[in-house]
């Protein structure tokens, strides 16, 4: 059952291409990363799918509603939070809880259980009166995610929901994420962090208004990216880069904490070659060199590069 | 002189808050250090004492081996700093923004420093273009190439990568790269673990301490723990056995569980009971390595 269906959506602004004849789908239920550097059209289209922005060509079905034709049915069966929460600073959680229930047409009994179900994710049970602009960064987060979906929608948007979070907070952001989804709202996700794109179920990636990859975090590791990544623990690590920079078998260095990281086509003649060159002929202690998986974010920016 | 930064129970309050609660550390020349830790944990107040902002407190602060406080003029020409909000002039061209940089540290000579800065960040093609009109990851390249027009021997980075897209991020990786390589020290706050997991050492700052201090490897051994990662399902209801089932740290990626453990077989067993019981479906197991948010988290809840 899909909750998205996207088919052949493009924007142009004039001649400017921003979305370029993309489809993919999103499944009922689940946590879909949406990923893309900045200006790779990953606005655009959000704001297609939320109905607020109609595509030159192409169609998409949203909680079953086209935002072609039904674009006010779409924006009433989703929510939508950005990275500068939508919340009023200026207003006292409660205001601003009962700003947007007031929004989404709440009333009676449905919205006193939405609004306590709200101060509870969010942790402010009793502190319904402090003002939000004092909320710590992480509990004005979650009470922006609760009042995204205050009105129980089928399907919401998270666009860069947890930039500048800490560790901690994002952490327990995620949890709230992982509940919404397993209560079966579908979790639309974009973010800068690749290493929270792990937590989704299923992964596009967009490159100049081009899809081009699609998959589970794992899929993205193996059919993607064909070149090796080879993690050396070694003496002078500086040094070893310069060396290594120079060979035209390394595609690309860089420092990892004590460690040197290297991109290679074929690792296993490359381990042989770092030995030799750096042990044999510039007497570096090689302590350690394996070929590591790569990260979403090797994964990325390999594809970024290479379009 | 091997310490560039010496640090000796350094305090500081603000009113009645304990923002930093006496820490005491030790940075090399040539490291890439990182403090790391949540909002409030006292990464941005340390770091403004050691570039002078604040004074602290109580405790001991040297920079090249001279005290901060007795030596402020000889100390500011040599430490750069980028702060969370660096301020460039939006109306002003790259080139005048770095002209600008330079006068304020009494330089007049800049040309040729800003030409290797610029060349270093690959901005060269636009230093004509005014900073209001640059891209996120751009003016965040010119902010670092302005703090490093005196040619620092220190180089402090308040959060240099919030709000940054992956591309750009990875572009300053590099030029730090670039800058270990020509001996200057860097030290960076950050809330992102996977971006510590690039510095030589980190210290975990936590409520206004240091909670642990190490290579990355090496925070990460002290635990003495590993990650069972189990690819199964109903993904979900395995995380949620073991999160009910008592004081296992666990974590849901996708179709995947990381559950923190001691590696010994009957641990993993003991999982796989759980599991088989429940008539969980397992495809697979493996052992992993922590990551350091995995070993932060785990620190911090004990």
């Amino acid at each position: 059952m899909h909750s998205i269906t996207v088919n052949n959506l493009t924007k142009k602004f004039g001649s400017f291409v921003s979305v370029d004849n993309i489809s993919f789908n999103v499944k009922e239920g689940e946590i879909f990363g949406f990923l893309g550097a900045n200006g790779a059209g990953k606005s655009t289209t959000i704001r297609m799918l939320c109905g607020i922005l109609e595509p030159t060509s192409g169609d998409a079905l949203v909680g079953g509603f086209s935002i072609n034709s039904e674009p006010d049915k779409v924006k009433s069966s989703i929510g939508y939070m950005s990275q500068r929460f939508s919340l009023y600073n200026d207003l006292t959680v409660q205001e601003n809880i009962d700003f947007f229930g007031g929004v989404y047409g709440l009333s009676g009994s449905n919205f006193r259980e939405r609004k306590n179900w709200v101060l509870e994710i969010a942790n402010l049970k009793g502190k319904e009166n402090l003002l939000t602009g004092l909320l710590p960064g992480g509990i004005k987060q979650r009470l922006a995610l609760g009042t995204a979906v205050i009105h129980n929608p089928k399907i919401v948007f998270l666009d860069e929901p947890t930039s500048g979070v800490d560790p901690i907070s994002r952490r327990s952001f995620w949890d709230l994420i992982n509940q919404l989804s397993e209560e079966g709202t579908t979790v639309f996700v974009t973010t800068h962090y690749l290493e929270e794109a792990e937590f989704c179920n299923n992964i596009i990636l967009i490159n100049a208004g081009k899809l081009v990859a699609e998959g589970t975090s794992e899929e993205l590791k193996t059919n993607y990216i064909n070149h090796k990544i080879i993690d050396i623990e070694c003496d002078r690590t500086v040094e070893a880069m310069e060396i290594l920079e120079k060979e035209t078998f390394v595609l690309d260095t860089s420092i990892f904490g004590n460690n040197l990281h290297i991109s290679v086509l074929d690792d296993v003649s490359a381990k042989k070659s770092v030995l030799a060159l750096l042990e044999g002929k510039h007497s570096f202690r090689i302590r350690k060199i394996d070929t590591i998986v790569p990260t979403l974010e090797d994964v990325f920016i390999h594809l970024i590069e290479k379009g | 002189m091997n310490n560039i930064i010496e640090i000796l129970d350094l305090k500081k309050n603000y009113s009645s808050v304990e923002a930093v609660k006496g820490i005491s550390l030790e940075i090399h020349k040539g490291e890439m250090f990182a403090l790391v830790g949540p909002d409030g944990a006292g990464k941005t107040t340390t770091i403004r004492m050691l570039t002078g902002l604040i004074s602290p407190d109580s405790g001991k602060l040297s920079l090249l081996g001279k005290n901060i406080k007795e030596n402020k003029n000889f100390i500011q020409n040599k430490i750069g700093y980028l702060s969370q909000k660096f301020s460039l002039y939006g109306d002003l061209t790259i080139d005048e923004n770095i002209e600008f940089f330079a006068h304020i540290h009494n330089i007049f000579d800049y040309s040729e420093r800003r030409n290797e800065l610029l060349e270093f960040t690959r901005l060269t093609p636009f230093r004509d273009r005014l900073a209001d009109n640059l891209s996120g990851g751009m003016k965040q390249k010119l902010a670092l190439a302005c703090s490093l027009i005196h040619r620092p021997e220190i180089l402090f980075l308040d959060e240099p990568t919030t709000g940054v897209d992956p591309v750009s991020r990875r572009d300053f990786w590099k030029i730090l790269s670039g800058l270990i390589k020509d001996g200057i020290t860097i030290l960076m706050t950050t809330p992102y673990l996977d971006e510590a997991e690039r510095c030589t050492r980190v210290a975990l700052m936590n409520d206004g301490k240091i909670i642990a201090l190490d290579t990355p490897a090496e925070i990460k051994k002290s635990i003495g723990k590993s990650i069972l990662e189990v690819v199964c399902s109903p993904s979900r209801k395995a995380y949620k056995i073991i999160k009910e089932s008592g004081d296992l740290e666990v974590q849901l990626f996708g179709d995947r569980l990381n559950i923190m453990i001691e590696n010994r077989q009957e641990n993993i067993d003991e999982i796989m009971n759980i599991f088989n019981q429940n008539e969980i479906k397992i495809s697979g197991t493996r052992i992993i390595t922590p990551t350091l948010e995995n070993v932060f988290i785990h620190l911090i809840n004990n």
